[in-house]
């Protein structure tokens, strides 16, 4: 099992005012699963996701990765965890401006303890991605969907075990969109793990499994059948041509 | 090792992208590090100046000043106290060379503020009332004339030398050698009658013009003989103090013991804790001008330091801005694994980088200023040395480092503090 949470609780302490945003939450996912967590606006999907990706602590329970039990982890092995074992994709790309294409694949191996070959791997990270031809380009002259997939490449670069992407194609056109869920399904195929959340059900549904959050509180956890997943197709955008 | 010239280039390229502001940035440390750099080499040139003037008079040189003082601190007299203590038969009895062998002249001497006037011209300057053999002394230059003889020093003639100042106001068709001046004598016995008396004076010689040596504009004055300086115009019947001549550099400081010795047994002075007078060689005066100028130049210093201090504020406040411009970029670096530290060292070599450039920047503009004063000295007739002190440089380059650190260090731990999610989250 990757990841493995026990009765995960998250409260918000708003001067005395305590919000519980995930009340006594149970989630596994297997190694190679490409798993979507739904829900609507303030139902915690967002706080799931931080909370598996490290980038939050829970109040309470239990959160075992890879078999390993997390609970005692100082900021700094967490930032290990981070960096090497998981990859994230943000809703607005995040990328750093003024800053190459390459050197922006390049930033996360900057805090990685092997320093060997950075820029060969930024470049199969940035071929799997389909811009390898665009290594010296500054960020803010890539259209949105080649942001994402610059995003998607600095993900991958320190090979991670997981992917987590938050609402990924939420500022994307729907070419582009297409285009990253495409990319995240190939990788899903190599064997990596994919957690993906949005809000939309067509997105979703290129997941193999659905799990609903509302409230703080995991409502349904169904396995989506092959008949009705979406496949997207690899669309080039004008700009690639 | 490889990885932090590698961020050094990173952090470099990345403030290069908006130079204007980083320059504005470091304005403050530029013109802090500049303002050291300027102060300790003009203090240094203005020293060396000085102490090449005093050089000048000769370096074999020992004065005798009435009262007792301290051998570092400034004579008695510097603080308008008059000390009657040393008079003529003190002066004959150095002049003695079977007591005080080394001494090749002895000349005693009062100074004081007269008006001089000649036909309708009339000026306010100093006299110097001094023996004969004064040029033997010091260096004295004439462009016409001569000075006076030791006879007419000693006997009292009513002769005058002119500095060239004095000369060109008093005499301005210039025939001045064989013209007569007066000397306004105030009156300074009440019993008498008349205000003021004047006393006739026969130029005998034009001093060359000299300049400013030692504060003291050397043009603008004028040499009588002793007696008449100290006893018809100052009207006392002490000296003010005497230089002597040594015939050798080498027998200087046992020339000093000669002379306390003879003025300790003129003055019936057993111990020398009582000594009423002090005997000081040009060493003595060097060392107490050097302690002076030194003490300026570390006051100077001090204030273009506060600048410095100013300046690191200025970093600093520029440092917190970028922090929170940059809060979404610090929550990224926090997501893909940067660790506390990371973003700490991130910040803080950013501030260290922006002031050693400010400090290069600032010793840069600091020398090439200095260098333009020492230029504007030299063109002004002053023999300015350029000094730029090693010292001055590396304290300059050592300071503007360490103000990043102290400035930048609150900037980086408030980023290195971000929770990446709230930054990530920042709009």
């Amino acid at each position: 099992m990757l990841i493995e949470l026990k009765n995960i609780v998250k409260n918000y302490d708003n001067g005395g005012v305590v919000t519980k945003v995930l009340r006594d939450v149970n989630l596994s996912v297997e190694e190679g699963e490409f798993v979507a967590i739904m829900g609507p606006s303030g139902s915690g999907k967002s706080t799931l996701m931080h909370t598996i990706g490290f980038l939050d602590r829970p109040t309470s329970g239990t959160y075992l990765f890879d078999g390993e039990n997390t609970e005692g982890f100082s900021d700094d092995e967490l930032a290990r965890i981070r960096n090497n074992r998981i990859g994230f994709v943000f809703q607005s790309f995040n990328l750093l401006p003024r800053t190459s294409v390459l050197d922006n694949v390049m930033l996360p191996l900057m805090y990685n303890n092997s320093k060997a070959n950075q820029e060969h791997r930024a470049k199969v990270a940035l071929e799997a991605v389909g811009l390898g031809e665009r290594l010296n380009f500054m960020s803010n002259q890539i259209s949105g969907g080649q942001k994402q997939r610059v995003a998607i490449a600095r993900a991958l670069v320190c090979d991670p075990k997981v992917i987590f992407a938050d609402e990924p194609t939420g500022n994307l056109d729907s070419k582009s969109g297409s285009t990253v869920m495409n990319i995240l399904e190939k990788l899903n195929k190599e064997g990596r793990t994919i957690i993906l959340v949005t809000h939309d059900k067509q997105v979703a549904l290129h997941a193999n499994r659905i799990v609903t959050i509302r409230d703080g509180e995991i409502v349904s956890d169904v396995l989506v059948p092959e008949s009705e997943r979406v496949h997207s197709k690899e669309i080039k955008d004008d700009t690639d041509l | 090792m490889s990885t932090l010239l590698k961020e050094i280039k990173t952090t470099i390229k990345d403030l290069l992208s908006r130079k204007g502001r980083s320059f504005l940035t470091i304005l403050g440390i530029i013109i802090g590090v500049a303002g050291v750099i300027i102060i300790i080499s003009l203090g240094a040139g203005a020293q060396s100046l000085v102490l090449g003037q005093i050089t000048k008079l000769g370096s074999n040189l020992v004065a005798v000043l009435p009262g007792k003082s301290n051998e570092n601190g400034p004579p008695t007299a510097v603080f308008g106290v008059q000390i009657k203590t040393l008079n003529l038969s003190d002066i004959d009895m150095m002049n003695d060379k079977g007591k005080v062998p080394n001494a090749t002249e002895v000349a005693p001497f009062v100074r004081g503020n007269v008006t001089i006037v000649s036909g309708h011209e009339n000026v306010d300057t100093s006299f110097t009332a001094t023996y004969g053999n004064y040029p033997r002394i010091q260096n004295v230059e004439m462009s016409k004339g001569v000075f006076f003889s030791d006879e007419e020093g000693r006997s009292g003639s009513n002769v005058i030398v002119l500095g060239y100042d004095v000369a060109s106001s008093l005499f301005p068709n210039g025939n001045e050698i064989g013209g007569v001046v007066k000397i306004i004598v105030p009156n300074t016995n009440p019993s008498s009658t008349e205000s003021s008396n004047s006393i006739p004076f026969r130029v005998i010689g034009v001093q060359k013009k000299m300049g400013t040596v030692a504060f003291q504009n050397q043009d603008d004055q004028v040499f009588i003989p002793f007696s008449i300086g100290q006893r018809q115009i100052l009207g006392i019947d002490y000296v003010q103090f005497a230089r002597i001549k040594v015939n050798n550099n080498l027998n200087v400081k046992s020339t000093m013991e000669d002379i306390k010795r003879v003025l300790r047994y003129q003055h019936h002075i057993t111990n020398p804790d009582n000594d009423d007078f002090s005997v000081r060689d040009l060493a003595d005066a060097i060392k107490l001008l050097t302690s002076i100028t030194d003490t300026l130049r570390v006051f100077l210093g001090l204030m273009a330091g506060i600048s410095l201090v100013v300046g690191g504020i200025g970093i600093m406040n520029i440092m917190l801005v970028t922090v929170s411009e940059r809060t979404r970029e610090i929550g990224l670096r926090k997501a893909i694994g940067a660790t506390r530290k990371n973003i700490r060292n991130q910040f803080l070599l950013e501030s260290i980088v922006l002031t050693f450039a400010g400090g290069v920047l600032g010793i840069i503009l600091g020398v090439l200023i200095s260098y333009i004063i020492a230029l504007g000295a030299r063109f002004a007739g002053y023999d300015w040395a350029f000094i730029i002190s090693p010292f001055a440089v590396i304290l300059a380059v050592t300071v503007s480092i360490i103000t990043g650190i102290v400035f930048g260090l609150y900037p980086a731990l408030k980023a290195a503090k971000l929770d990446p999610i709230v930054a990530l989250r920042y709009e």
